[in-house]
């Protein structure tokens, strides 16, 4: 009885109905819109890596080398010399290593330098393989693998010349023109780094940078490169070159700390080892504060949504008070007008909710792909998870109390009137 | 028909017994501030089953109170209110909402209805309400609303159909008599019902809810300050006179 005629009686009010409903919703999009994101960026974020035990580059910070060896965030400041991996690749506790050449780049995206181990050791998520969409990996020094997106924004197919250029920026005046690469490869879409990534063999790069430097058309990219420059003109089967950083896979994990303690003192050269889910962890935090602004911004949206309702429903009240003498009369209780604008308040919040949810969905499956290609986020239009049905019962249950406000006050209207009307 | 008779001990309620008063009011007292100086000082007012009273007095002199006093809504803070031999005192606020669902019609002045409702919707309000009531319509309330409409000259399609804020004040006012009288409550309580309506439609609202009353075999207390209406009811109320402070209230006919 009650709940119909809330419902007739904001059947009545539509246009104010519709809009505090929809202020609700769009608040409800935002706060569970946001906190998916969240998840799905925090999960990807922690999903970039996984099976490598430790990653060492030249002495830094340990955020900094994990930006730049696995984000292809900034730059390192000093290489690994090519002995020193070799030392400790060759160490008894490894069990594969990856190195890694950073510096040049195809158009705005990073080029790798590094060998076939990494097609085959490289893991990230839960443990899985990159995996080749196209063509072959390495198997020759001028073989180029390219990520998935490097493919789709450059319009590259296999068997296609690329010309890498050295910096990281998106316009470089120094291209490597004489040594074009070859596209043998195009892996499968992993929503990490890797798909911004242009993969090359260390030999091929380091023949860019031999002959680059031979030339000497550009003084100070010589003088970037003289390490690797002097490296070639030994010309060695070994050669003497640099590297940016290497991972390193154990076998056996328990070893990863004593390892790490030992490439943090290792005499030669001055280098710092990363155990990669605790820097991981570090940077979640510096993150993380954003994030939690966010979720905060979007928690006050709510807020201001569920004040839209109050101020509806208590705007409204003073031309209800005649509505509930006229209730009294027939027989309501306090009880029942009470109730009434409570179950007004409760259905608002509620169709919010539904209408919010839906709408959420509905954006998800149509805008699935647009994230995914534009921000790397693989967000999963699965069921709600039971958090944000927790968040769903909060923005409800807060609708409720809210609606406790306007409620109690016809209540106590309602007693002191009794039945007068007055206007 | 009209009797004036001192305070009497409560009878036992039985909702059908005719000899019952509607309304049996001893020594009745009451002020907002639960203290004198009392609003209502009302030593004996009886209404009989069926009869039809008209209660004149000059607005702000505390009719309201009174109807309120009948309705349950307020309680006496002195004396007795029994409403079909049932003292409203002894009951809970709960108790008192449904015993007015159930046994009081209302009307009043004007903006009686609920905008949101239909016409049907607004007449069968009260069997939402009350089970009795409901049950006493033989089962079909829409029906009986229609029913009732029709003999309120209110039974057209097109009325019917129609938004009641749409309707004018005397339509509205037959909408509001038939909500109370749906479900044949024992007592209607009409408060300036037409007051809001010019002189000729006046006397045809009075006898289209005579008619109605007494098919329903409701009492109905009628409230103006529109002295000229008196001479249609069986007995006029001077309220001054029966609000006396302290005095015998008395008796006008």
């Amino acid at each position: 009885m009650i709940l119909e005629l809330a419902i007739k009686s904001l059947r009545n009010r539509k246009f104010t109905s519709a809009l505090t409903v929809l202020s609700i919703a769009l608040a409800v999009v935002l706060l569970l819109g946001v906190e998916r994101i969240r998840q799905e960026a925090r999960e990807s974020f922690a999903s970039t890596i996984s099976g490598t035990d430790l990653i060492v580059g030249a002495r830094s910070s340990p955020v900094h080398l994990l930006l730049y060896s696995v984000f292809r965030i900034g730059n390192a400041t000093n290489n690994v010399r090519w002995d020193t991996y070799r030392a400790l690749a060759n160490r008894p506790e490894v069990a594969w290593t990856i190195p890694l050449s950073l510096g040049d780049s195809l158009r705005g995206f990073r080029v790798l330098g590094t060998t076939p181990e990494y097609f085959t050791h490289f893991r990230y998520a839960r443990d899985r393989k990159l995996e080749l969409a196209q063509g072959t990996p390495f198997g020759e020094a001028r073989d180029a693998v390219l990520g998935a997106e490097v493919a789709e924004a450059l319009r590259l197919r296999l068997g296609q010349a690329i010309v890498i250029a050295h910096g990281a920026g998106d316009v470089s005046f120094s291209l490597h023109e004489e040594n074009p690469f070859r596209v043998v490869g195009i892996l499968a879409r992993t929503g990490t780094p890797v798909d911004r990534t242009v993969h090359v063999t260390l030999e091929g790069m380091d023949a860019v940078h031999a002959e680059h430097s031979a030339e000497a058309d550009d003084p100070l990219a010589a003088a970037l490169h003289a390490q690797s420059a002097t490296a070639d003109e030994h010309a060695g089967e070994e050669p003497k070159r640099a590297i940016t950083a290497f991972l390193v896979g154990l076998k056996s994990r328990s070893a990863a700390l004593s390892m790490q303690r030992s490439v943090n003192e290792y005499p030669g050269e001055p280098l710092t080892a990363i155990l990669p889910g605790a820097t991981l962890q570090e940077v979640w935090e510096i993150v993380g504060t954003v994030e939690k602004t966010l979720l905060v911004v979007s928690g006050l949206v709510v807020v201001v949504g569920l004040a839209g309702m109050l101020v509806a429903l208590l705007t409204s009240l003073s031309e209800r008070r005649r509505e509930m003498a006229v209730l009294r009369s027939v027989g309501a209780r306090p009880a029942h007008v009470f109730a009434l604008i409570l179950g007004e308040a409760a259905f608002l919040t509620l169709s919010g909710i539904v209408l919010g949810v839906a709408a959420l969905y509905l954006g998800l499956i149509a805008g699935q792909s647009w994230l995914e290609s534009r921000l790397g986020l693989l967000i999963g239009v699965g069921w709600p998870s039971t958090h944000e049905l927790g968040l769903m019962l909060l923005v409800g249950t807060s609708g409720i109390l809210i609606g406790l406000i306007p409620a109690y006050r016809i209540y106590r209207h309602s007693l002191a009137d009794g039945m007068s009307i007055r206007i | 028909m009209s009797t004036l008779a001192p305070a009497h001990a409560p009878a036992p309620v039985i909702d059908s017994d005719s000899s019952q008063p509607v309304v049996d009011l001893s020594s009745v007292r009451f002020s907002w501030h639960d203290a004198p100086p009392w609003i209502i000082d009302i030593e004996v007012l009886r209404v009989s089953r069926g009869e039809r009273v008209f209660l004149r007095g000059p607005s702000g002199s505390g009719k309201s109170t009174l109807l309120s006093l009948l309705a349950g809504v307020v309680t006496a803070r002195e004396g007795t209110v029994q409403v079909l031999g049932r003292n409203l005192g002894t009951l809970s606020g709960a108790e008192r909402d449904r015993f007015r669902a159930d046994h009081i019609g209302f009307i009043f002045q004007m903006f009686n209805l609920i905008p949101y409702l239909s016409v049907v919707e607004n007449v069968a309000l009260p069997c939402g309400f009350s089970q009795r009531r409901r049950a006493r319509t033989g089962g079909n309330v829409d029906a009986e609303a229609v029913r009732l409409l029709q003999h309120l000259d209110m039974g057209g399609a097109e009325l019917l159909r129609r938004q009641v804020t749409d309707l004018s004040v005397g339509q509205q006012q037959r909408v509001a008599a038939a909500r109370a009288l749906i479900g044949a409550p024992e007592l209607v309580i009409a408060d300036e019902p037409t007051s809001a309506l010019d002189a000729d439609r006046r006397k045809a609202f009075i006898d289209l809810l005579f008619r109605e009353c007494e098919r329903e075999r409701s009492a109905l207390i009628f409230v103006s300050h529109d002295a000229s209406l008196a001479p249609l009811f069986d007995r006029t109320l001077e309220f001054s006179q029966i609000n006396a402070t302290g005095t015998t209230a008395q008796v006008a006919q």
